[in-house]
């Protein structure tokens, strides 16, 4: 699977929506399912896929769709 | 008058009473200042609708409301449409406070006066309404579940729990607590008004703990507590909380459900080392707040305990037969007595005449046992609800629900605090009257997992909360009632 998949599977799983909602759209709290409890859901899957472990500042700033792929970079992870 | 949190502003004029996210910064006297144009505005003993959110605005409100003897109900601003057009229909408010963004919402109420983000609306024709003169505050019980059932809080609830949680926790003015729950939601409610009691400071933000902008607010505002449900500690360890740099932060108090004893020990362990306090507490609604605490210096000794009844309340513990138990480790049903036990429930306008009906004793329904040194734990619960996230969840309700939607499956809901599980039968054993979900076309999961995004959709509660399993038959007993202990267990 490649990184863009793994990283949309992570969105669809965690927070249990279709794949045509994935795009720059997509925010924190911009859907009922992405609240924190959702979020916490799509760390741990994001975690999981990649095998990292994010620091807590970049757990607060993924805020949007868009924005975590930014923040994957800094784990070596290319979207 | 007694002087009270609400009553009493002008105690600390000079001092800052709030400050939000959306720059606006109030002392207590601009506090009395609102307060004073609300009342000339809104007749004493009138009935508001207060759509809360953690802002100045809300919270100017609330207290305007309070210092006038305005009843209001409190609700979150993202409340269910359903949900509040049926609070609509059953109280009919003169007077609503909303913010200015929701303007479209209450087109068939006119404008009165708007300030700090937050509009005054008023009704075209009002219903004339009797109150009870205790009656001072609505709150909702369990608004998760969608339930229009309201507690009513008294003047002297509000204010002898205030007082008592300012007490305990040795608050003072300089006190700079940021909000982590909604201020329609009691227990954050709680935070606000025993803060306005001593003179503090209360940072309100709209933004939560997953937030960037919440902790930049944090220590820009130099917050000194914050409170949190059982699932927002489960949060903030998996944020790495303990690795954080947050020297302001004096205070963190914890309700709204069971702690696991694990994580409250890893946090009492945490705040002894950090020279900061941890404070375990219980309450309920239906006792304003607060009715316990576990001082923080015991926290790490009786991790797993919800403490000791707080100043001026008492606890018993009851046996199957009612008698007082007497001996220590010895399971019964909690009672309280204290002046923050609410006057009863409202389900209409004719209950707001009635008065107090509890008499200072409440029934918790919740089980629990005392050890040899005093100190409660709670062990379960005799009614049949969940806490989700902090939400209290009727489990014969969400039954109820689910009955009336999927009329071809048999159901019952079960399972344990943030996981409600959902059983239910694959095959068409009801009626085959207004069926809404055709079984023959789905396959049984899929019909569990609609039934999950219906409660999930309902209570408003993220869909991770729920589970479904498919069972051969839901278990009962020869008088049709439902044998939960003989569902099998998730997970």
């Amino acid at each position: 699977m490649s990184n863009v998949e793994k990283y949309n599977k992570a969105f669809v799983e965690a927070l249990e929506i279709t794949a045509d909602l994935l795009n720059e759209k997509l925010t924190y709290q911009s859907i009922e399912n992405w609240d924190s409890v959702g979020h916490m859901s799509l760390v741990a899957e994001l975690e999981d896929s990649f095998d990292i472990m994010m620091e807590t500042d970049d757990i607060i700033d993924f805020s949007s769709y868009e924005k975590g792929k930014e923040i994957l970079k800094k784990y070596g992870i290319e979207i | 008058m007694e002087t009270s949190f609400y009553n009493g502003l002008e105690r600390y004029r000079a001092q800052t009473a709030v400050v939000d996210d959306t720059g606006v910064t109030l002392t207590y006297e601009d506090l009395e200042n609102y307060a004073k144009k609300i009342g000339e505005l809104l007749p004493q003993r009138s009935l508001a609708f207060c759509y809360c959110e953690n802002t100045a605005g809300s919270l100017c409100s609330y207290i305007g409301c309070l210092y006038n003897s305005v009843v209001v109900l409190l609700l979150n601003r993202s409340i269910d449409k359903e949900l509040n057009q049926e609070l609509m229909n059953r109280y009919k408010p003169s007077f609503i406070f909303a913010p200015v963004e929701d303007r479209d919402i209450y087109s068939d109420y006119s404008d009165m006066y708007t300030e700090h983000g937050y509009m005054l609306l008023e009704r075209g024709n009002k219903t004339s309404i009797c109150l009870h003169d205790e009656l001072a505050l609505l709150l909702t019980t369990s608004g998760s579940t969608g339930s229009p059932k309201l507690v009513k809080q008294s003047f002297s609830n509000i204010q002898s729990n205030a007082q008592a949680i300012a007490e305990y926790l040795e608050l003072d003015g300089e006190e700079r607590p940021i909000t982590t729950l909604p201020m329609n939601y009691t227990y954050g409610l709680s935070i606000i008004n025993s803060h306005l009691q001593v003179g503090a400071t209360i940072c309100m933000t709209t933004k939560g703990i997953l937030q960037k902008e919440f902790w930049d607010f944090f220590r820009q505002q130099q917050a000194t507590s914050f409170g949190g449900v059982p699932y927002t500690y489960e949060m903030l360890k998996k944020l790495r909380f303990f690795g954080m740099k947050l020297p302001s932060l004096r205070t963190m108090t914890q309700a709204g459900g069971k702690l696991t004893p694990k994580l409250h020990k890893e946090f009492a362990q945490y705040a002894k080392e950090q020279g900061k306090r941890f404070v375990v507490m219980y309450g309920q609604t239906e006792a304003t707040a607060r009715m316990a605490y576990l001082p923080y210096e015991k926290s790490l000794d009786k991790y797993g305990s919800m403490g000791i009844a707080i100043p001026g309340g008492k606890f018993e513990l009851i046996d199957v037969d009612g008698k007082i138990i007497t001996a220590s480790d010895t399971v019964g049903e909690l009672v309280y007595y204290g002046p923050n036990v609410t006057l009863g429930y409202a389900e209409g306008l004719e209950d707001l005449k009635i008065g107090d009906e509890r008499k200072g004793k409440l029934i918790t329904g919740d089980m629990a046992k005392r050890d040899e040194d005093g100190y409660y734990y709670i062990v379960g619960r005799k009614k049949r609800f969940l806490k989700i996230f902090g939400n209290r969840v009727n489990l014969d309700e969400c039954e109820r629900m689910l009955h009336t939607e999927f009329v071809q499956n048999e159901c019952a809901c079960g399972g344990v605090d943030d996981k409600l599980c959902i059983y239910y039968t694959g095959s068409s054993m009801r009626g085959q009257s207004s069926i809404s979900h055709d079984f023959d076309t789905e396959k049984g999961e899929e019909i569990g997992k609609k039934m999950e995004q219906f409660l999930s959709h309902k209570t408003g509660l993220h869909p991770s909360a729920f589970v479904s399993m498919q069972v051969e038959e839901i278990p009962k007993n020869d008088a049709g009632k439902i044998l939960y202990k003989e569902l099998p267990a998730i997970g």
